[in-house]
């Protein structure tokens, strides 16, 4: 072991730079975000992992269940389906906003950041924005498993580009729901429990499996509302186009044009942000301080 | 600069009810080693998170460098280092990429970071590790590459919370060399720790706290001398022999200043003294001359221990599970853990 050379008087103090604000913010959001994409490049089991479940939802609703889900004769189901296999891909993935931050906390690394002069919001930018870097990631290797299961998206690949963009946005937003459960659950394991039932009837109770006419009127006034099948419904309309009615005469998609739909999304998109930003940089400071 | 590089006066934390710290002072001069010394509970921890800004005080006084940690810590944030009882590293980056993190987040310049990266891990003797995940680290390097990360921006003060709960007797050691060799640069420091050994060999003073409070301070040569001198503590077969012991110490003086003070205890003769092996040496011809024969002899030296116990009325080592549990679920802290 060698001892650096310093001066008797010891380390210099260092005065303060309260001028940099906004680059720092850039700066350590970016550290921030490499730190985690960093982990995801080291431990690739964690982008096997969140692939598994979704192709095993590919799978099942493909194989098994879609064969009773009629559409419509001009629509295939695995061309339905694979929207909201999408958007449940994302959904499912911003969970390990939440999980992360809280293991993060467990293990004393958030109080490290707040300890150094680094951006306070810089640690929850960086985390959202490495969920959204893998959420790209997972959502392109599932479009090819969609393939590989028969999925085509009939409306142009700009259209489909479109689709996926809103889809991987949305799924930022919640990262931003999930955060505050996570940093308000006292570690991963109950954050993991905390987010799924927050999660999961927002995702089944949607458009995103099954066309919502079917089921009971208050479900379907729900289903019909609700952020997640707006967010599908939308990326549905950019894959498919126009969809005449079934046999039956039920609407295979809400009525609207590709574009209002996108702007609806975004909508709810950045109200879910505006609403939980906030919220999570506050139980980040309770939880730290 | 001012005075003191850490001060504190009258610092106040209530958790709602629970009432954390009381109302401390503390008070350490540039490049010195302050130990806050106290059971799971007391307050240590919670002093530490006011100090580096990571909570607020309820009430009180906190300085760093003579700069009030509430009115502009983003001074302080770049002034101090913390290195934790958690080992607050990220697993999954190498140590190198964990000391790069936290270069780039402490804003150091680009071209400085990866210099100053392999510096501290030669100096702490990770170089042969560096390019593995910490996670493959052993406890003990994880609370190296810990105390490397709180010093890659060169704080000028340093704040060491249980450096080495739950490491080995070898690791502490070894931990312990790298400290003082820090103090050696110049760096101020403030410990706590639960472990008096560790104390007792680092900082130059001390402050006990208990429920909150500062129940005594000063060094630790001091509070071992409010406990009193090294006792030599003589057995004898029967209270008989040890009342002639007694006698026949005091005739001859043999143990100095400490026959004075000398006490029977049934079978047992006690002499505080100035040099334990000094007066046992005359202790044992006195009595040999009398034909006098002790079944045992023990000396006790007061240590830290002795000296926490009165103090505090328990035993220093309390459960350290209940710390983790307070400390670790929602960065709160329950009071006495007595």
């Amino acid at each position: 072991m060698t001892t650096v050379t310093t001066t008797v008087d010891g380390p210099a103090t260092r005065t303060a730079a309260h001028g940099n604000t906004l680059s720092w913010l850039v700066s350590d959001s970016i550290a921030v975000t490499g730190r985690y994409l960093k982990a995801y490049q080291r431990v690739p089991q964690l982008l096997v992992f969140s692939t598994i479940q979704p192709i095993m939802f590919v799978l099942l609703f493909r194989y098994v269940f879609g064969s009773a889900i009629p559409i419509s004769d001009d629509v295939s189901y695995v061309d339905y389906l694979m929207p909201g296999i999408f958007v449940q891909t994302v959904l499912f993935g911003s969970t390990s906003t939440g999980v992360g931050l809280a293991e993060d906390a467990g293990k004393g690394l958030l109080e490290r950041f707040q300890s150094l002069p680094m951006s306070r919001a810089a640690v929850l930018i960086g985390r959202t924005l490495a969920d959204l870097v893998r959420n790209i990631f997972v959502v392109i290797l599932m479009t090819a498993v969609g393939f590989a299961v028969g999925f085509r998206f009939h409306n142009g690949i700009g259209n489909f580009v479109l689709c996926l963009t809103l889809i991987v946005v949305f799924g930022f937003a919640f990262s931003w729901v999930a955060a505050v459960i996570g940093l308000g659950a006292p570690n991963s394991e109950a954050a993991q429990a905390a987010i799924f039932p927050f999660i999961f009837p927002l995702t089944f109770a949607s458009s995103a499996f099954v066309p919502t006419y079917g089921m009971p009127d208050a479900l379907r006034w729900f289903a019909e509302h609700q952020p997640v099948s707006i967010v599908v419904d939308a990326a549905r309309t950019f894959v498919l186009g126009t969809v005449p009615p079934t046999k039956d005469g039920h609407q295979v998609l809400l009525e609207g044009s590709a574009g209002g739909k996108l702007l609806v999304g975004l909508l709810w998109t950045a109200m879910i942000i505006a609403v939980a930003a906030p919220l999570a940089v506050r139980a980040y400071r309770r939880k730290t301080g | 600069m001012s005075e003191y590089a850490i001060r504190a006066e009258g610092l106040v934390k209530h958790f709602g009810d629970v009432h954390a710290l009381e109302g401390i002072d503390l008070a350490v001069r540039p490049g010195r080693v302050y130990g806050l010394l106290g059971p799971n509970g007391a307050g240590k921890t919670t002093a530490v998170r006011i100090l580096t800004t990571i909570l607020q005080p309820t009430g009180g006084l906190a300085e760093v460098l003579g700069v009030d940690v509430t009115k502009d810590p983003q001074f302080v944030r770049e002034n101090i280092g913390l290195a934790g009882q958690y080992a607050a590293v990220d697993e999954n980056l190498t140590g190198r990429e964990n000391l790069r993190l936290i270069g780039k987040l402490t804003h150091m310049p680009k071209p400085a970071v990866a210099g100053r990266a392999d510096e501290l891990l030669a100096r702490f003797g990770l170089e042969h590790a560096a390019d593995r995940p910490s996670k493959t680290y052993s406890g003990g390097m994880r609370r190296r590459l810990d105390l490397a990360a709180a010093l890659v921006h060169e704080p000028p003060v340093l704040f060491l919370d249980e450096p080495t709960t739950g490491l080995d007797p070898a690791s502490r050691q070894d931990l312990w060399g790298v400290i003082e060799e820090l103090v050696a640069d110049g760096t101020t420091v403030l410990l706590t720790t639960q472990y008096l050994e560790e104390a007792d060999r680092l900082a130059e003073r001390l402050a006990v706290i208990d429920s909150g409070t500062v129940i005594a301070e000063g060094t630790p040569h001091e509070l071992k001398s409010q406990l009193g001198a090294t006792v030599v503590e003589v057995g004898f077969p029967s209270s008989d022999a040890a009342g002639r012991a007694a006698d026949a110490l005091r005739r001859s003086g043999a143990a100095g200043a400490g026959t004075a003070e000398l006490r029977v205890e049934g079978h047992l003769v006690e002499l505080p003294v100035d040099d334990g092996p000094k007066a046992v040496v005359s202790i044992l011809r006195t009595l040999d001359d009398d034909g006098l024969s002790p079944t045992t002899i023990n000396v006790r030296e007061p240590s830290l221990d002795d000296v926490f116990l009165s103090l505090t009325g328990h035993k220093a080592e309390a459960d350290r599970d209940a710390e983790q549990a307070a400390t670790k679920g929602r960065g709160r802290k329950q009071r006495g853990a007595a």
